[in-house]
């Protein structure tokens, strides 16, 4: 069906016509398979200038912090060592999508990386639904200068380690810097420096609200009947909760609540938020993100094979690096680091166009309404409407728990020995895949931690409710996060685990024995 | 719509204020790891940077996470024999690690130390923080030979190297309006002259005048043309003059008893203390010259190798040294223009009656011609002859004279940052 033509250049050395080339040839299949991404923007650069972009976690523009440094060493070392190769590519969820290439990448690296980042991610952060409600990919570079230059600003005004401080305490709380269930407002940078200013104002007014010495008179919850209570008759305790519902958001609650906060503070605890927000869809989709461009690399560069515009040297070289990258070393191999992302991924979507090109009798069962149906229109519904926890759920098949000899194993502190619960049998398919799913909630994975009451008319201090689950405690890294916590709420903070409505264990900061007067 | 950027040519080090910030926060712990570095490392290995190890929970940045404990279930790939219901003891004792910790924590929290490299630059600051060089006075003006090219403006002269090529060409259009103005305006009049004479009617013409005017005008016209375009006359060149500069470069004298009872040892001692302070001495002066003075109970200027490699016996006269270095001094070095340090190493031993000699020599002579002496017994006995003299002259010059004992490879650098502290400015 198609005409075999000459390769485009061979061999490992790349220049800028060679690469145009290829992307052209990469567009038009990527159009076929009907790929929509942003506009690419492929930046070439050094490997010293791949350690830097790493080293800011992913963005392009980041503002300092001591912590992107300790990144950037760590980067650096494993590099020197030759422990760590570096990624061969960084790609960034912005409008233009911006995907970096090393220079010391072969041709056959430069275009797989194309294949991968420009084509495979790209289409990714456009189509998925988590990116398309919680990021503005046209927005996020703007507001990383703002942000960078707002911090900056922050420095010469209230001195650098003030803000280093404040950034650490945020920083320990930016997985808490989230609404989860209502989609934020996007983010944009024109919007932002216009009303910062009034909000400034605006901020203070309403804390200054919340907080007066005399609270007058404060609207009473109607609905609340007055109970008669001797130690207090005149019912000058029965205001009842604040905030009135627990709030996950925990950054947001203080940016809006913590009585002593200054306004420049309040922003950057703002910037914080935003960015956790940014990277929240991210920390949700790594399977399938990877999984999705790993696919697609893959069948894009065979596509290019097949069409005879890259040579067979190429193919193979290409097949190497795609079998490290999709390598999946069992529990027990000295290499073993967790699940590989790329390999779970990849073989699920793969699976999915097997299990639609050609199903056997389990799939059939398993899968009966994408048996048989269109792989391209399956792979890209998957691929839109899914984030890891629900498309393992949705799309785990009995072959890739077979292939990757999956199992699950229960590990209970009142059970003496551990126990295998399900392999890659009959009978255990459904566990895996249930477990699995689990593991890879974000909901599960990280404690779930809310503001459960802010006590505004006694001691002002906070109190945060750990609800926890199958009494799985929380680890001991808590004690320097509610230090930070303290010092953004300013007054003594409380943490109560609850399990089945019961209160299990309580933490409070600073410590019972710290006779630091907080109030 | 694709777009490619070149931007190998942008600046690299990006994260170089992150690194720095990084460096500031972890000070003391990487000023720790560098001094055991200094003393442990070989006599000639100062020249590479250091690899630092933190304790991870020194610099780890929490959040909140799952402790161990409770019940959980976890995936993993690779089942070879299990099946479903095998009950199996728990790996390692505390129920981390073994199957599947690794997706439950993503942070990298492994390791125990976070180690990463220093730069030479970067260790040697750490090295000699908070040190400073007593007396780094620059040397008076007036007693300098020492001249270092700077600008100054523009000369008719000079070497085709040095044209100033924008004021030639400015000179060079200012002569050339100047010398055509006068022959434009007479070619003007001239061709003025002509058209009136001959708008009139022919039978007025004058043609001898038409005749005449026509000549001049094309004198003119050749006059303009042979103006120049440029002339070695415009020509500017850059001008620099010889501009004295205050003296950067110092002398350092090491200055070692090699007598039978210093051995291997004190030497390794010493050099390991001499190459500190070249080191020191290196990062403050643009060049530093080093002088290897060894003595017994002569005094010898040798090369490098044979001052530290090679043994010799018989008794000690210090003086003999220290006459060999203001000898020197007179000869190559004069105070006016280096410079001069002083380091001497000795395990304290002296023939008796030149002690006092040294000290004689050190307060009339030598002490006013330099920056700083430093002096280190190497020795676990206690101090004889010369230390008592020597104490004497530190209470003459309390501000260029430091001594210090070492009894073991241990205090070199603790010694060493002691001589060299950073003094209160009085």
């Amino acid at each position: 069906m198609s005409t075999v033509s000459t390769p485009i250049a061979t061999g490992s050395d790349w220049n800028f016509e060679i690469l145009t080339a290829y992307e052209r040839e990469i567009a038009r299949f990527a159009k076929e398979y009907r790929l929509d991404t942003y506009p690419n923007q492929i930046e070439i650069i050094t490997s010293e200038q791949m350690m830097d972009a790493y080293a800011s976690v992913g963005m392009p523009v980041g503002y300092h912090h001591w912590s992107f440094g300790k990144q950037f060493l760590s980067v650096e070392q494993a590099y020197r060592r030759g422990q760590m190769g570096l990624a061969y590519e960084l790609v960034i969820n912005s409008d233009p999508c911006i995907a970096y290439l090393m220079e010391e990448n072969t041709l056959m690296m430069q275009i797989l990386v194309m294949a991968h980042a420009c084509y495979g991610h790209n289409s990714f952060f456009k189509g998925n639904y988590l990116f398309r409600a919680w990021t503005d990919a046209s927005a996020i570079v703007d507001y990383l200068v703002f942000a960078r230059k707002y911090i900056a600003e922050c420095e010469q005004r209230h001195g650098v380690t003030a803000v280093e401080q404040l950034l650490d305490a945020c920083h320990a709380l930016q997985n808490y810097g989230v609404d989860r269930y209502k989609r934020p407002s996007p983010i944009s940078s024109e919007e932002e420096a216009r009303r910062q200013q009034e909000r400034e104002a605006y901020l203070q007014a309403q804390v200054n609200a919340l907080w007066r010495t005399i609270p007058g008179k404060a609207p009473r919850d109607e609905s609340q009947a007055f109970v008669e209570d001797g130690d207090d008759p005149l019912g000058l305790h029965q205001y009842g909760h604040y905030p009135p519902e627990p709030q996950e958001n925990l950054l947001y609650f203080l940016e809006k609540n913590a009585p002593l906060l200054e306004s420049w503070q309040r922003e950057i605890v703002r910037i914080v938020r935003k960015l956790a927000q940014y990277f929240y869809p991210q920390r949700q989709t790594q399977v399938m993100n990877e999984g999705w461009a790993t696919f697609w690399h893959y069948t894009l560069m065979n596509r290019l094979y097949d069409e005879g515009l890259i040579d067979e040297g190429t193919i193979l070289e290409f097949l190497h690096s795609h079998t490290a990258v999709v390598q999946q070393p069992g529990f027990d191999s000295p290499h073993f680091n967790g699940i590989n992302p790329y390999a779970l991924g990849f073989a699920m979507f793969s699976d999915i166009r097997r299990i639609c090109e050609a199903p056997d009798e389990e799939d059939r069962e398993w899968f009966p309404e994408i048996a048989g149906s269109d792989w391209l229109e399956t792979v890209h519904f998957a691929m839109r409407n899914f984030k890891d926890e629900s498309f393992i759920q949705q799309f785990l098949s009995p072959k890739v728990i077979r292939d990757l000899k999956l199992f699950s194993l229960d590990d209970d502190d009142r059970d003496e020995m551990l126990t295998i619960s399900a392999i890659h049998d009959e009978r255990g398919y459904q566990r895996v895949r249930e477990a699995l799913s689990t593991q890879y909630a974000l909901s599960l994975r990280e404690p779930n931690i809310q503001v459960w009451e802010a006590d505004i008319r006694g001691d002002r201090s906070l109190t945060l409710r750990h609800v926890q689950d199958a009494r799985r405690p929380l680890g001991k890294t808590l004690y320097p996060v509610l230090r930070h916590l303290h010092q953004l709420w300013g007054f003594a903070v409380k943490l109560e685990s609850v399990e089945d409505d019961e209160v299990v264990r309580r933490y409070q900061w600073p410590l019972p024995g710290d006779a630091r007067d907080s109030g | 719509m694709t777009y490619f950027i070149d931007r190998r040519a942008n600046a690299k080090h990006k994260s170089a204020v992150n690194r720095q910030r990084f460096l500031q926060r972890y000070r003391s712990h990487i000023k720790r790891s560098v001094e055991e570095a200094v003393n442990r490392r070989s006599i000639t290995d100062m020249e590479r940077g250091e690899k630092v190890s933190i304790p991870s929970k020194d610099i780890s940045e929490p959040v909140f996470q799952h402790g161990p404990g409770g019940s959980r279930t976890i995936v993993s790939p690779g089942n070879k024999e299990f099946v479903e219901g095998d009950r199996l003891r728990r790996p390692g004792g505390a129920g981390e690690g073994g199957a599947g910790e690794g997706s439950a924590s993503n942070q990298g929290e492994g390791m125990d130390e976070f180690a990463f490299s220093l730069s030479r630059e970067e260790f040697l600051d750490f090295v000699f923080d908070g040190l400073a060089l007593p007396h780094l006075e620059r040397k008076q003006l007036r007693d300098l030979d020492e001249v270092r090219p700077v600008r100054a403006g523009v000369t008719r002269d000079g070497v085709p190297s040095r044209i100033n090529i924008v004021r030639s060409m400015r000179e060079a259009q200012a002569r050339r309006i100047g010398m055509r103005a006068p022959i434009k305006r007479a070619l003007r009049e001239a061709e003025e002259a002509l058209q009136e004479e001959e708008r009139k009617d022919p039978v007025l013409r004058n043609p001898t005048r038409i005749h005449e005017l026509k000549a001049e005008i094309e004198r003119l016209e050749k006059r303009l043309e042979a103006v120049p375009f440029i002339d070695t006359y415009d020509l500017r060149y850059n001008n620099l003059v010889d501009q004295p500069q205050p003296s950067n470069k110092a002398v350092m004298f090491c200055v070692m008893d090699v007598s039978g009872s210093m051995t291997q040892g004190h030497k390794d001692i010493a050099k390991r203390f001499f190459l500190l302070l070249y080191l020191f001495l290196e990062r403050n002066y643009e060049k530093v010259e080093l002088v290897f003075i060894r003595h017994h109970t002569a005094a010898k200027e040798v090369d490098e190798e044979e001052f530290f490699y090679s043994r010799e016996t018989g008794g000690t006269i210090v003086s003999s040294a220290l006459t060999l270095v203001d000898e020197i001094i007179t000869k190559r070095y004069s105070p006016a223009q280096w410079n001069l340090y002083v380091a001497q190493a000795s395990d304290g031993d002296n023939w008796d009656d030149d002690s006092t000699t040294c000290r004689d020599l050190l307060m009339s002579s030598l002490m006013a011609k330099l920056q700083y002496y430093t002096y280190v017994e190497i020795t676990p006995h206690s101090h004889q002859a010369l230390w008592e003299e020597y104490e004497r002259v530190q209470a003459r010059h309390p501000e260029r004279f430091a001594m210090q004992q070492i009894v073991e490879p241990g205090d070199i650098y603790p010694v060493f940052r002691k001589l060299f502290r950073k003094r209160i400015a009085q």
